[in-house]
C-alpha cells in the first residue's frame, strides 16, 4: 500500500512572506500542503500546522500580538489543545508565544541589527515530532533573517523544552536558545528557517531534516487513524 | 474619556534601544546614568466615569497593549473626550 500523503497546513497572514515557502517545501517532501487563509474560523482536516515567517499584520505593537487575535491563530490554538502538531516558524514563533502555545516572548535583537544570514544550530531533542530524522548533538546550518529574534524565557523554563540552540548566537536569545517546544511536545517554534533550506541549490537542505521529521509525524498519525 | 497608557520594559529586561540612546546622549555630551525606552499608547474611550475607563484600559493592556513577561504598563485617565 502506498503511504497516505499526510495534510499540512500553512496559515497566511495579512503581512506573511513565507508561507509559499512553506507549501513548496512541505509539498517538496511529499505532505499534501494546504494553504489556510488568516480569517478562517475553523481549519480544514489538516494532520500538522505550520504557522509561517514574515510580518503578520504589520508587526505592530509586538511581533504576533495582533495575528495572536486572528481568528485562524484561534484554530491553531484549538487544534494544538487536542494535541495536534503546530510549528511556527520566526514570524510564527513570535506568535505561538503572543498566543501562549510556547512559553517566553521574543524581543529586539541584542545589536539592534537585523541580522540575515545562515547560522549553525545543535540539535538538543531527537524525540520530538519535528526532530524525528535529527540527531542529538547534530549541528545544522540554517538562514535566520529577523529583528526581533531574541529569546526570553519565563524563569521556570523547563531545560528540556530547548530543542535547538545557536552555536555562534546570532541575536543575544537568553542561554542561546533558538527553538523550542511546549511541555507536551506538539508545538514547536523556532527562530531559524528550516523551509528556505530544503535543497543543496539554496545553500543548505539540513531544513529538509526538520520539515520531514513533521511530514513523517503527521503521516503517522495518518496510518494511526487508519 | 482620553486616557494615556505608559508600557515599559521590565526592570532586569535588557533594553538594547535603551542603551544605544544613552550612549548617544552621552556622544552629545550629556551624562546620563541610564535610558530606557518604552512606548506611549493614547486612547479615547466611552466610559461613565474615570474608575471605570481606567478599569477598561487596564483590561485591554492585560489582553494586548503589553506582554507582562517583559514589559510593565501604567494607565493614566487624563480627562474627558472633547464633545
Amino acid at each position: 500500500m502506498a503511504s497516505p500523503q499526510p495534510r499540512i497546513g500553512v496559515v497566511t497572514y495579512p503581512g506573511s512572506q513565507d508561507d509559499r515557502d512553506a507549501l513548496w517545501a512541505l509539498a517538496a517532501l511529499d505532505a499534501e500542503a494546504v494553504a489556510v487563509w488568516h480569517d478562517e474560523r475553523e481549519l480544514p482536516d489538516l494532520d500538522a500546522v505550520v504557522v509561517p515567517g514574515g510580518f503578520s499584520y504589520g508587526d505592530y505593537l509586538r511581533c504576533g500580538a495582533i495575528a495572536r487575535f486572528s481568528p485562524a491563530t484561534a484554530a491553531v490554538c484549538e487544534f494544538a489543545a487536542a494535541g495536534g502538531l503546530v510549528l511556527g516558524i520566526c514570524n510564527g514563533f513570535q506568535i505561538l508565544c503572543e498566543a501562549g502555545l510556547l512559553p517566553g516572548a521574543l524581543v529586539r535583537n541584542e545589536s539592534l541589527r537585523f541580522v540575515c544570514r545562515d547560522v549553525r544550530l545543535t540539535v538538543e531533542r531527537d524525540d520530538l515530532p519535528f526532530t524525528g530524522r535529527c540527531s542529538a548533538g547534530q549541528q545544522l546550518v540554517l538562514p535566520v533573517k529577523h529583528g526581533d529574534g531574541r529569546y526570553l524565557p519565563p524563569p521556570d523554563l523547563d531545560p528540556a523544552q530547548v530543542v535547538l540552540r545557536y552555536v555562534d548566537n546570532p541575536n543575544g536569545s537568553v542561554d542561546d536558545i533558538a527553538g523550542l517546544s511546549s511541555e507536551a511536545g506538539n508545538v514547536m517554534g523556532l527562530m531559524p528557517h528550516p523551509e528556505h533550506a530544503v535543497d543543496p541549490l539554496l545553500g543548505s537542505d539540513d531544513g529538509a531534516l526538520l520539515l520531514a521529521s513533521l511530514v513523517d509525524a503527521a503521516r503517522d498519525r495518518v496510518l494511526a487513524a487508519i | 474619556m482620553k486616557a494615556t497608557v505608559l508600557v515599559r520594559p521590565k526592570p532586569g529586561i535588557l533594553d538594547p534601544q535603551g542603551e544605544a540612546v544613552g550612549s548617544a546622549l552621552g556622544h552629545l555630551g550629556f551624562e546620563v546614568r541610564d535610558a530606557r525606552v518604552g512606548k506611549v499608547i493614547d486612547l479615547e474611550v466611552e466610559a461613565t466615569d474615570a474608575a471605570a475607563a481606567k478599569a477598561q484600559v487596564e483590561r485591554m493592556c492585560e489582553r494586548l497593549l503589553a506582554n507582562p513577561l517583559i514589559e510593565s504598563y501604567e494607565v493614566e485617565i487624563v480627562g474627558e473626550s472633547a464633545a
